[in-house]
């Protein structure tokens, strides 16, 4: 019996010094952001090394801790109706090409409008508490997903669903079977730059509806505060792009053991 | 087993840019006959098979697979495609790939797995089965296409060129596997190739088609030495001068006696 053969991806560098690499980048970058503040470059901003105290500070604040929660509730609610919508719509439209030209022109009319621009309309229709930001982020997150399931199914191999259905089976089957797993990588993928989408629309809704809890609450009343608290807007930016990133590094994880055939296949096979 | 009648295909219905892909061809294969179709590149050589498999409808004949009309793809058959790296899903084991067709059988985990592991075991790769298509060499990827339409007991086997994205040594392990199995499981099996030697080497019979629209231009029986080899077959008198005659037909030369 022969063990499996465990392939690396060619596209996975070896992994400490691709971290090298990037830890050397953002060292360099705080240290710019250092010698800035410490010069009075700019009169706002402050040293990093302060507003890395202040958002480690921030950690153990409970007001900032409850602002942080409930915009990770909103996101995560909103991402997460977001899938149910747009993966079987994604299918939908995928699978099916009438039903895709039938709806093609109202969904190439919705697509371009930047979803910032929404908020003040559905703040006025549907107030501003948490369902403003779940509204926005479920708006903002579907598409991603929509386009990246579509694509996903469209790009399925004719030759892989005829393999199937030359042993007789049917339509519904070869989905199952052949077409979704085939497209999941692209709907993961779609999942993944949703996510990114969704922090963007929840801090921007919060700030801009300026109320309640939320971190972009937080960062708005830093910003009106006589005098500004700089460091605690820069502080409440660092953490909402940690939380961005770590997001984003799993995904890029998961992705890549998950579908690892998918990897092999695009870089150019093993 | 198979009866082909004045079958017709038209793509692109009668446009302008229609294309006449097969016109009034007959064909009769019997049962556990091993019969190579060969012609030019594109003359409806596919259309032809993916019309038996039920995967197009044709515009125009009949197909019966043992007796039935042919409507949509028939039980027990099973297709190999020339492309194993998209025949075979990715994303399953290789395992998993053969027993996937048995879930249409009604059999049950462990009698599906069985019969994976034996068909891979009939292609030479018992112990591949944990691994994936693409950590396998593309004969050894064909195999396990191969594998999955044994697994399957298909009555009425069809390959379309199942034997041409592989080098020249494994094309022939390929063929002789094909002529291996082909004893021990009873089933009637087309072969399409452009390969005029293979179908010679391989077939029971040749039959030959013409440019497209594609129609029937000679049957002919093929009587060599059984079992073939690979060395001594080639050498045979008759295999030098079947291979001649069906070349000529292929490039639509005269044939010469």
């Amino acid at each position: 019996m022969n063990a499996p053969v465990l392939t690396r991806s060619p596209l996975a560098r070896p992994r400490s010094s691709r971290w090298a690499r990037r830890v050397t980048g953002a060292l360099a970058f705080a240290a710019l952001v250092e010698i800035a503040g410490r010069a009075g470059l700019a009169e706002f901003l402050p040293p990093a090394s302060e507003i890395l105290q202040r958002a480690a500070a921030l950690l153990f604040d409970e007001g900032f801790r409850a602002h942080a929660g409930t915009s990770v509730l909103a996101w995560a609610i909103g991402l997460a109706v977001a899938a149910l919508v747009a993966v079987p719509l994604g299918v939908l439209f995928g699978s099916v090409p009438v039903i895709d030209a039938a709806t093609r022109a109202i969904v190439e009319f919705l697509r371009p409008i930047p979803s910032v621009a929404l908020i003040p309309l559905v703040a006025l229709l549907i107030g501003t508490g948490l369902q403003l930001r779940v509204t926005l982020v479920i708006y903002a997150a579907v598409w991603p997903i929509l386009y990246n399931t579509m694509y996903g199914l469209r790009g399925v191999d004719p030759v892989a669903r005829e393999s199937l259905r030359s042993y007789g089976f049917g339509r519904l089957s070869v989905l199952w079977w052949v077409s979704l797993p085939s497209a999941a990588p692209f709907i993961m993928t779609g999942f993944r730059l949703a996510t990114g989408v969704a922090l963007i629309l929840t801090v921007s809704t919060e700030i801009v509806a300026g109320r309640g809890e939320g971190i972009g609450v937080f960062i708005y009343f830093a910003g009106i505060a006589v005098p500004a608290r700089m460091d605690d807007i820069l502080a409440g930016v660092v953490w909402v792009g940690l939380f961005g990133v770590v997001v984003n590094a799993l995904l890029v994880a998961a992705e890549r053991r998950l579908f690892r055939w998918h990897h092999t296949r695009v870089g150019g096979g093993s | 087993m198979l009866e082909i009648e004045n079958l017709t295909h038209i793509y692109g219905g009668g446009g302008p840019s229609a294309h006449h892909a097969i016109d009034q061809l007959n064909l009769s294969v019997a049962e556990g006959e091993l019969l190579c179709i060969v012609g030019p590149s594109g003359c409806g050589k596919s259309t032809l098979l993916r019309s038996i498999a039920g995967l197009i409808t044709p515009t125009g004949g009949r197909i019966k697979v043992d007796g039935e009309l042919v409507r949509q793809t028939p039980d027990n058959l099973a297709v190999v495609f020339q492309d194993y790296s998209r025949s075979l899903f990715p994303w399953m084991s290789v395992a998993d790939n053969v027993a996937l067709p048995l879930r249409r059988k009604n059999m049950d985990k462990k009698r599906r797995r069985e019969a994976a592991a034996e068909a891979l075991e009939s292609v030479g790769l018992s112990g591949a089965g944990r691994k994936y298509p693409f950590q396998l060499s593309g004969g050894m990827q064909q195999r396990v296409a191969i594998a999955r339409a044994l697994a399957y007991r298909p009555t009425l086997m069809l390959m379309d060129e199942p034997f041409g994205s592989v080098d020249a040594q494994t094309r022939e392990d390929l063929e002789d596997l094909v002529l291996k199995v082909r004893g021990h499981h009873k089933m009637t099996i087309v072969l399409i190739t452009h390969d005029i030697d293979e179908s010679v080497y391989v077939g029971d019979r040749v039959v030959v088609l013409s440019k497209a629209p594609a129609h029937v231009v000679a049957d002919l029986q093929v009587d060599l030495p059984s079992p073939r080899d690979q060395i001594n077959t080639r050498e045979h008198p008759d295999f030098v001068h079947l291979r001649a005659e069906v070349g000529r037909l292929v490039r639509g030369q005269p044939v010469a006696h």
